[in-house]
């Protein structure tokens, strides 16, 4: 067997994704007994040989004019070659906005089932069996994939990255370069700011805080812990967050290890996206508050006087360390 | 950063469109977002016992309206609804066809298998010769996120994915998508495939009118193409219970990152 990682990079920089995804196809090698190589498109600074030490044998990369810019159809098509050229039998995305793209298409394209959002290594030792969560969290599900080729979009966060000895061999890889047909016009990133689906903790406001004049506690407390900020969905819907920070059954799902909620209630469709959490904090006036119910730790109190001397406590800490 | 974050105000621009405009909107059926999640034989399948069914709200919320607004700004664009699903999808449809939409149509077929829902949608969309075919960016029951890209594979036809902002242009479509950590602009002449989500438009409820013209607007069913499945579940589990919240004092709040730091190890 040969697995084929697809390797994501972020502004030629090599996301925390693209490791959890390395070592997920390192270690499903190492489970099936056959080798991992990745493939990585576009211009980068990365000393891509490192990928060896998650798990990674051979890495392709392949840049040409249809490599700058994002195109969904394009990227897909490259892969194909790549497969083809390869003979990879399973296929390892992350499942980001990027992999959700295109891993879709590589499975209609090469007729190999797809599981996206997937948390675990699959079972192998009958048939191929991948657990993934559904119901935005709510419930996991194992799904088989029945084809004999496979593709798996791994969920970020699920996956633990472990570094190892090694170097990987990079070699250059010539591909076809397909038409281009959504063109990039322009791109505006909100620079700084840790990445919610692949924070490590995360701080999120509700409709407790009132009003956007107050999120300074929020984002303080955000950036002291190295953490990305989210809100709930009322939040985003009168814009005193940007839409990309609603997290929830109908936002973004988060698996962080730490997710802060400060004044928010703890609805059902919220918890939907959070739940997955390791461990859960909850800042809430009312000791009703359905959040309670789901929360590891909790104070019952004003967040407008418990989170200012959070953040002092934080910043004892920081001193200390 | 920008701390104020403008409303879109995209529905109310004159958008200048090319006429006779083809829409196809993809409609799916899930439980609501209150729905007790529970599983019967065996843990195989999800017990629709006492649940409530809406329209995916990527469907209904980002897509259908972003398309409905198309048609309102150019009376001249056709929007044809279709969902893959047995006939307990109907009364989804037809409350999609309440908010809009000229014609619905139903494929018969048991929609458990993404690959095989997504073939029959671009079978029935290659004969029907859309520009445009909306879809929501996941559906909330099995997030799987698959379907638009599919259809675009088995079409060849150019997607974006993640939409917060539509815009045309003649022939020509400009379109926001999320990215990781911002957004991007980007611009693909029709045909095009688009997956939906917030931001792409606001929330409407149907009005009475709408309400009663739902009931004669046209419903096909249409038999399903016959396509293997990819993949089965296997079974479904729940997540385990919480072993309880432990409080801490409101005047104690450093005894919580204390807790955070040495029995959490999470900061
Ligand atoms: C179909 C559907 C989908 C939905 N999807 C989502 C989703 O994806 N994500 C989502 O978040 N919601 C979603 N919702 C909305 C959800 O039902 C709730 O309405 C929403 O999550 C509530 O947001 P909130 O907790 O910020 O506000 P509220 O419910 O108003 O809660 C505010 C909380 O702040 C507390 N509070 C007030 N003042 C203070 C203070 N000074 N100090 C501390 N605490 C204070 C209050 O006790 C209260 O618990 C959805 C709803 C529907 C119907």
């Amino acid at each position: 067997m040969n697995i084929l990682v697809y390797i994501e990079l972020n502004e030629g920089k090599l996301k925390k994704a693209a490791f959890e995804a390395a070592c997920y196809g390192g270690d499903l090698a190492k489970q099936t007994g056959s080798t991992a190589n990745a493939i990585v498109f576009g211009e980068t600074n990365e000393d891509l040989s490192t990928l060896g030490a998650y798990g990674i044998s051979n890495v392709y990369h392949v840049i040409n004019s249809a490599t700058y810019s994002f195109d969904a159809r394009a990227f897909s098509k490259m892969i194909a070659e790549v497969v083809q050229k390869q003979s990879s039998d399973i296929l390892i995305f992350s499942n980001t906005i990027t992999g959700k793209s295109i891993a879709p298409q590589l499975s209609v394209m090469l007729k190999a089932g797809l599981v996206t959002g997937a948390i675990e290594l699959p079972k192998t030792s009958n048939g191929f069996t991948v657990k993934k969560s559904v119901f935005s969290g709510k419930a996991f599900s194992e799904i088989n994939i029945l084809t004999e080729k496979k593709i798996i979009a791994l969920q970020p966060n699920s996956y633990n990255v472990s570094k190892g000895e090694g170097s990987a061999q990079v070699q250059s890889m010539e591909t076809s370069s397909p038409e281009v047909k959504v063109k990039v016009e322009s791109v505006q990133k909100v620079s700084g700011e840790v990445s919610l689906t692949e924070a490590d903790i995360v701080v999120s406001g509700g409709r407790g805080l009132k009003g956007p004049e107050n999120w300074g506690l929020v984002t303080e407390l955000a950036q002291l812990l190295g953490a990305a900020t989210a809100c709930s969905r009322p939040v985003a819907d009168v814009h005193w967050r940007p839409h990309h920070e609603h997290v929830g059954q109908t936002g973004i799902a988060i698996a962080p290890n730490l997710y802060i909620a400060i004044g928010i209630s703890g609805a059902i469709q919220h918890l939907a996206g959070v739940n997955r959490s390791k461990t859960i904090v909850v800042i809430n006036k009312d000791p009703e508050a359905p959040f309670f119910k789901a929360a590891d730790y909790g104070i019952v109190g004003d967040a407008f006087e418990v989170v200012p001397k959070m953040i002092e406590a934080v910043k004892k800490i920081k001193q200390q360390a | 950063m920008q701390t104020i974050f403008a409303t879109p105000e995209q529905g109310k621009e004159p958008t200048q469109q090319k006429s006779d405009m083809k829409i196809l909107v993809c409609i799916s059926k899930t439980p609501d977002t209150t729905a007790k999640i529970a599983f019967t034989d065996n843990n195989t399948k999800f017990s629709g016992d006492g649940v409530q069914w809406i329209i995916n709200p990527y469907d209904e919320w980002y897509s259908l309206v972003r398309a409905i607004e198309l048609k309102e700004a150019d009376p001249s664009v056709t929007i044809h609804l279709i969902t893959v699903g047995g006939a307990d999808c109907e009364p989804i449809i037809r409350k999609a066809l309440a908010l809009g939409g000229d014609e619905a149509f139903r494929i018969q077929c048991e929609e458990n298998d993404s690959y095989v829902v997504a073939m029959q949608i671009a079978s029935f969309a290659k004969s029907g010769q859309y520009d445009l075919i909306f879809t929501g960016k996941e559906t909330i029951d099995y997030n799987g996120s698959s379907i638009g890209a599919m259809v675009s594979a088995a079409l060849d036809l150019p997607f974006v994915s993640h939409a917060t902002k539509f815009q045309l242009n003649g022939n020509n479509a400009l379109v926001t998508r999320e990215i990781e950590g911002g957004e991007e602009i980007c611009s693909a002449a029709l045909p095009l495939i688009v997956s939906c989500q917030k931001g792409m438009a606001e929330q409407r409820i149907p009005n009475m009118k709408g309400i009663m013209g739902a009931r004669t607007k046209p419903l096909k069913t249409i038999e399903a193409e016959s396509h293997q499945a990819q993949t089965s579940i296997s079974n479904f589990d729940l997540p385990p219970a919480k072993a309880g919240v432990k409080l801490i004092s409101p005047e104690q709040p450093e005894e919580l990152i204390r807790l955070l730091q040495e029995e959490a190890k999470a900061i």
